[in-house]
């Protein structure tokens, strides 16, 4: 039986599922480096995703229009970044409890707003499977990375530029140095409200497309509680990958192809006690992180709210 | 350094915690939106002389009651049995749901027992010890809870149960019949319960229809992760499988991904037609008004509780519903009717693992 798992179908079902698993968590943990990065911890992206997942299907399911579906997602997810960078830039607000607090006003809006005005579960049209002549007919890699739809290329292609942004840019240089020591910024005549608005809002808009990429184009459906976690994992997920979009990257896609595989591990027959194969993408993650950790180190100023000395 | 990892751990065992329980308090916000008497049966107005006060039933769920699954089957036969007593006049319901979080159902129940309710309905296995806990603070106020047969030899709880078994092997007797790769796929939530039972009689039913198809069983440690639900689905798919079926509110993940490749999928708790109507082949559906009227009878009487039931195929609870958007070859429906029969005189027996 274990052998079985060493077959084609087997390894490339694996991988194809991990891919696709990994996208809701590549798009919200790699707004919520930028948030970290510039000092700000977000533990409401689980609420903004519910938000963004739910605007993004009533607007697909009335209008029929997915990218428009994907617009309306990003702006709520970034109207929700709006009022979080309020309340933790200019009110000082505990970071960590405040982050609870929008993922609970996220869970219960989304599911108030669903029930009010959709009221049953229902179905839609997502974003189709995009055929990419050439790479999608390559055996194997073409139907494990180029079989997925557009949200799916997007997700990674996110990573590099991610990657540009925080390490050419001036402005992910403002945002590291925000980060790391706001009042050397200052000093410099770096605005740490403004970069700090800045990474929060774009975090919310990416939490809010990582909503969308569930309820519009992974599975077209919402229901309550669809997110069930993701939101919480992709805030872990940015501790695994050490602050770096790349480490983001390797976090997702680690926990994302345990998944799939304790997934054929059951389908496989393969006598592990289903309680036991469900854990270990968590036990996993937890296992690698305790094993790397100690090159880790959080942006210094992680979690402070930003006060001038006067 | 340490802080760190502790902390990632702490979020991640969150995590696993919320993936695995669905969702935990709503904001009061919901309150009293969720709260409130739905409004569709007022126009069902008793006609004949009505009691004075009608019967009313607080019922306290941890899904919604659009779930497609446990929770809508509890609020759809609540709204029958107020069709049949005559409407809003003669029977009233109310009910909070997404009490995932077992404290907040159990202040929930407690508030509701301080209402004046005539029948309190705790619907999930989880609330049993806080049941047992209020109950006897209450003697004058029946409860019931389901799905169990435990009355904690109380004399104002009922139980109730579904024999989700029953209607799994009519079921998998269909699967097996429909299946021509011989390869068949279950998407689960957690391995327990009405789950549990569900998909061992599907398995029953199969084995005894035909010896020779793999039933593939995935349990995803979930009852809210549609995103692993639905890759369950494609995992079976790409493993052959051309009929599935799956138990708990998640699986709408997986009806969507079989209507995208063509695949069957026979459901249970309540109808899921209306989500894939070209692959839904048939729901068992659960109708617990069968044993509300029993209870609300009992409770009439007097008798507060004590007694525990069952829904069936033989009395009526569990009814298997053919999607009419399915054109079912004929002999294997009539296969499938004489399977309920058989269940129903006795003349099918089969044995659980």
């Amino acid at each position: 039986m274990i052998t079985d798992l060493f077959s084609t179908t087997v390894l490339i079902g694996i991988l194809a599922s991990g891919i696709r698993l990994a996208t809701p968590y590549l798009y919200a943990a790699i707004g919520e480096t930028f948030s970290q990065k510039s000092g700000v911890l977000n533990l409401g992206v689980e609420g903004q995703m519910l938000i963004g997942s739910f605007a993004a299907f009533y607007v697909a399911f009335t209008t029929g229009n997915l990218w428009l579906g994907l617009l309306v997602a990003m702006i709520v997810g970034a109207l929700m970044g709006l009022v979080m960078a309020f309340v933790t830039v200019n009110l000082h607000a505990q970071q960590g409890i405040s982050g609870i607090g929008f993922y609970l006003f996220g869970l219960g809006l989304s599911d108030l707003l669903f029930q009010r005005l959709i009221g049953n579960v229902e179905t839609i049209k997502g974003f189709e499977k995009i055929y990419i002549p050439g790479l999608s007919d390559i055996p194997g890699i073409g139907q494990i990375l180029f079989n997925q739809n557009i949200l799916v290329y997007g997700a990674y292609l996110l990573v590099p530029l991610a990657w540009f942004v925080l390490n050419k840019t001036t402005l992910g240089l403002k945002i590291r140095a925000v980060g790391e020591n706001p009042d050397a910024a200052d000093s410099l005549g770096v605005s740490v409200a403004r970069v700090r608005y800045f990474t929060i809002v774009l975090g919310g808009a990416l939490s809010g497309i990582a909503g969308a990429s569930l309820s519009i184009a992974l599975l077209n459906v919402f229901q309550q509680n669809m997110t069930s976690g993701l939101g919480f994992i992709a805030v872990a997920l940015v501790y695994f990958g050490a602050w770096k979009p790349v480490g983001v990257l390797g976090g997702a896609l680690l926990f994302s192809m345990v998944n799939s595989l304790q997934l054929w591990i059951q389908v496989l027959g393969i006598p592990i006690p289903s309680d036991i194969a469900v854990m270990m993408p968590y036990v996993l993650t937890i296992l690698v992180l305790v094993a790397t950790v100690s090159r880790v180190r959080a942006p210094s100023a992680l979690t402070k709210p930003f006060e001038r000395d006067e | 350094m340490k802080k760190i990892s502790l902390f990632v751990t702490f979020i991640l065992a969150l995590a696993l915690a919320l993936s695995a329980c669905g969702a935990p308090a709503e904001p009061a916000v919901e309150e009293p939106a969720a709260t409130e008497a739905p409004a569709e049966a007022t126009e069902a107005a008793a006609t004949e002389a009505a009691p004075a006060e009608p019967f009313r039933v607080a019922v306290v769920m941890p899904s919604t009651i659009n779930d497609l699954a446990f929770g809508q089957s509890m609020y759809d036969a609540l709204v029958r049995v107020q069709e049949e007593m005559g409407g809003p006049d003669a029977f009233e319901f109310v009910y909070s749901e997404s009490m995932f979080v077992v404290d907040d159902a159990a202040a929930a129940i407690r508030d509701y027992a301080t209402q004046d309710f005539d029948l309190i309905i705790a619907h999930g296995s989880q609330y049993g010890s806080s049941l047992q806990e209020i109950a006897p603070d209450f003697p004058d106020t029946s409860f019931a809870w389901g799905t169990t047969v435990d009355t904690f030899g109380l004399p104002n709880v009922f139980a109730y149960e579904a024999a989700s078994h029953e209607g799994g092997y009519v079921n998998g007797v269909i699967a097996a019949s429909l299946s021509k790769s011989n390869v068949i796929g279950v998407v689960g939530p957690i391995e327990t319960g009405d789950a549990k039972l569900y998909v061992d009689g599907f398995k029953a039913g199969v084995t005894a229809t035909n010896p020779d198809i793999t039933v593939n069983v995935n349990y995803i440690g979930s009852f809210s992760d549609v995103a692993l639900a639905s890759e369950a689905a494609t995992t079976h798919i790409a493993a052959g499988a051309d009929v599935l079926t799956g138990s708990a509110q998640m699986v709408t993940g997986a009806i969507g991904k079989a209507d995208e490749a063509g695949v069957l999928w026979l459901g249970t708790q309540s109808s899921q037609a209306s989500l894939a109507p070209s692959i839904v082949v048939a729901t068992q559906v659960f109708h617990w008004e069968v044993v509300l009227m029993e209870i609300i009878a009992l409770v009439n009487e007097g008798t507060l509780g004590g007694q525990s039931f069952e829904i069936n195929l033989e009395n009526g609870g569990e009814v298997i519903e053919f999607n009419d958007g399915y054109a079912l070859p004929d002999e294997v429906k009539t296969l499938a009717e004489t399977t309920v029969q058989g269940i129903i005189d006795g003349s099918v027996t089969f044995t659980l693992p």
